[in-house]
């Protein structure tokens, strides 16, 4: 047991003792599973093609408020809330908020308000959750208010800087009855090496209430991400939520719904471009509690050079969950030898009248397609170019952004030039 | 335009073309017929630039060029055509995004200007309509779905968007009914001028009746054992590849 005990997340060389944000009697919760938790490694079976080491390893520490020159944002028109390292930048976020809208920093909440959230989180126990809940350096409220349509699109802009940063974000994004609300949570770096980023965003859907939420990561490649989205549906509302990642180190993204209310739609969708030494690992659980209820899973990937893209997609349907369709897939596109998927897509299923379906594909790119392309005049490279766009093009179609769309084809233009070789 | 010399080739240390000679010129088209297994397909795929074939000896000039030499893309930019036996489907790539990038490689190849988006639709309305090609055909994805009859009026009206000096029909016949057959020979008919040249690969005589070549000739064995008239056509069909293979066997 010396050895357990020398590996649990309190021995990690990370300073973080100057930040904490939410209340004192979930912090000493949280410190107590850090005391008794080791850190997972590949024989734990949520972990297993996702290693921690560079993680665990490193010697993080928290910073104060960074001013940043440079302006963020995607969509001119979008409500922006801005974290810098974790911590609320007041200069580059919005002033006005529409009618109906409450968006906080944490940091900024009435303390009595701040000692009501984070009491019903999921998973408490998970060791990264637990990280975040113990040093929360900031992150934000955001409400919608009943029967009210949120216009513009809502920003949740986080920038990582320096060297060896840690943020802790913590999100509690609610969207009351018959809402409906666009949230981006944009994750990217600037002049970044080895920073973390850690957020956990709880997530409330309420009866007929629409909430589509398009997430970009994009901080330089040796800046890693631990995500979790705990998302729960009441009835007959509608969650999407589109997950792209272009760029980053080890990028974890756990996504865990519960849909707990009939006639429910849930939509997730997530494409991945890798390349270089990139690891990035989807995890997404849909838990259909009620019947009558519809979701849609499509991830898919491009890989190239010695990337990894795990893929692992969880569906439960419980015993009296009937007439439910659910729907998954999962395709890997492999540009180089040298890149690896691991796929695992998964049904539980306990009701007995129900639709699902779930597959998986891996494969190189069709060459008589690249042939028959190429015999036209098209070049190789712009030949695989226009395949490539073709196959995740398809997760893109999902996307309703504008803004977020053209942000995601010029990182494909700047760091991809699909030099696809 | 095109010369072939001596050329011979090989497909996994198989020899499928075994001295192969043919000249073309502009302004003409040439059908090679032969019995199946003869090297017709071999030679279209050789010419377009397929990889899998070996050539060991021999040579091929395009207009001044040694086409061995060239990429297969860099071939299409020179002006070599090949219309597929069998077309490939590509989902998620439209007609047209394919067909404006393939256009506008071309065009940048050759130091032309690109084309405008008004422009380039033009093309596509006057050029889907040689060979009655649906326009809504033209936006869906390459191939996907197309009947066979649709797939080969797809390669000609590409052919017609991308104007070759030399155009390669491979089996481009085979499976269509006979209206499909008279659309797609209009369509190669009305493409033909004095500048460009057509080579016709066919298996059977009946296209030949529809897409009139100047000459015939005969592929048999990895080589082309006999060229004459467009009558030699005829006579093929009357008395059967058994004449040419008892003819020609060794």
């Amino acid at each position: 047991m010396d050895v357990m005990e020398k590996d649990t997340a309190t021995q990690v060389n990370w300073k973080m003792n100057d930040a904490f944000i939410l209340n004192q009697s979930l912090r000493n919760d949280a410190l107590a599973v850090l005391e008794n938790t080791a850190f997972p490694t590949t024989r734990t079976e949520a972990w297993k093609y996702t290693r921690l080491t560079k993680i665990k390893n490193a010697s993080y520490q928290t910073t104060q408020a960074i001013e940043l020159t440079r302006t963020v944002g995607l969509d001119p028109n979008a409500i922006k809330l801005v974290f810098v390292n974790g911590h609320f930048n007041a200069a580059l976020s919005s002033k006005s908020l529409p009618d109906g809208l409450k968006l906080i920093p944490l940091s900024q909440m009435d303390p009595a308000e701040l000692m009501a959230l984070g009491n019903t989180t999921e998973n408490p126990e998970e060791l990264f959750t637990a990280i975040n809940t113990a040093y929360t350096t900031d992150g934000s409220y955001l409400h919608v208010s009943a029967k009210v349509n949120i216009e513009p699109t809502i920003e949740l802009i986080h920038v990582s800087t320096g060297e060896q940063h840690i943020s802790n974000i913590r999100h509690f994004i609610t969207v009351e009855a018959f809402s409906k609300a666009a949230v981006v949570q944009h994750f990217l770096s600037e002049n970044a090496t080895d920073c973390f980023c850690n957020v956990v965003t709880e997530i409330a859907v309420a009866k007929n209430a629409h909430l589509t939420i398009d997430k970009l990561q994009e901080a330089a490649d040796s800046n890693h991400f631990i995500g979790t989205e705990n998302v729960k549906q009441q009835q007959d509302s509608v969650f999407t939520i589109n997950t792209i990642t272009l760029n980053g180190g080890i990028v974890r993204n756990n996504l865990n719904i519960k849909v707990a209310g009939s006639n429910c739609e849930t939509n997730l969708n997530g494409a991945y471009i890798l390349k270089g030494n990139q690891h990035v690992d989807n995890h997404t659980v849909v838990d259909h509690l009620v019947a009558h209820c519809n979701s849609n899973e499509l991830y898919k990937g491009v890989i190239d050079g010695k990337a990894t893209a795990v893929f692992n997609g969880k569906v439960f349907v419980r015993k009296d969950a009937q007439k439910i369709n659910a729907f998954q897939s999962n395709g890997n596109v492999l540009l180089s030898d040298d890149a690896t998927v691991n796929s695992k897509p998964e049904l539980e299923i306990y009701a007995d009248d129900v639709k699902c379906s779930h597959g998986s594909t891996t494969g190189q790119l069709d060459e008589e397609a690249i042939f028959y392309l190429r015999a036209r005049g098209i070049g190789e490279h712009a030949a695989k170019q226009l395949m490539v766009g073709a196959f995740v093009g398809e997760v893109f179609e999902k996307i309703e952004n504008e803004a977020f769309l053209n942000r995601i084809n010029e990182i494909l233009t700047e760091r991809f030039s699909w030099n696809i070789d | 335009m095109l010369k072939i010399n001596n050329l011979h080739a090989s497909i996994d240390g198989k020899e499928i073309l075994k001295g192969l000679n043919l000249e073309v010129k502009a302004g003409e088209v040439h059908a090679i017929m032969g019995p199946n297994g003869a090297g017709k397909s071999t030679l279209a795929s050789i010419l377009a630039g397929r990889e899998e074939y070996e050539v060991t000896e021999g040579s091929v000039d395009f207009d001044g060029k040694d086409l061995l030499e060239l990429a297969t893309e860099d071939r299409a930019r020179e002006g070599l055509f090949l219309a597929f036996q069998y077309p490939v489907e590509i989902p998620g790539v439209s007609n047209v995004n394919f067909l404006r990038t393939a256009l506008n490689e071309i065009r940048e190849y050759r130091g032309e200007e690109q084309i405008s988006a008004k422009d380039f639709m033009a093309l596509v309305r006057e050029k889907s309509a040689i060979v009655e090609l649906d326009a809504k055909l033209a936006s869906r994805s390459v191939n996907e779905g197309f009947s066979g009859g649709e797939k080969k009026r797809n390669e000609i009206f590409q052919m017609a968007m991308l104007d070759p000096k030399l155009a390669i029909l491979d089996e481009t016949d085979s499976g269509l009914d006979i209206d499909a057959l008279r659309i797609v020979a209009n369509g190669v008919n009305t493409l033909k001028s004095a500048e460009n040249a057509t080579i016709v690969i066919t298996h059977y005589q009946r296209l030949l009746d529809y897409i009139v070549p100047d000459f015939v000739h005969v592929l048999y064995n990895g080589q082309i054992v006999k060229s004459g008239p467009k009558e030699l056509a005829l006579e093929l069909e009357e008395k059967g590849y058994d004449w040419i293979k008892a003819e020609f066997s060794i």
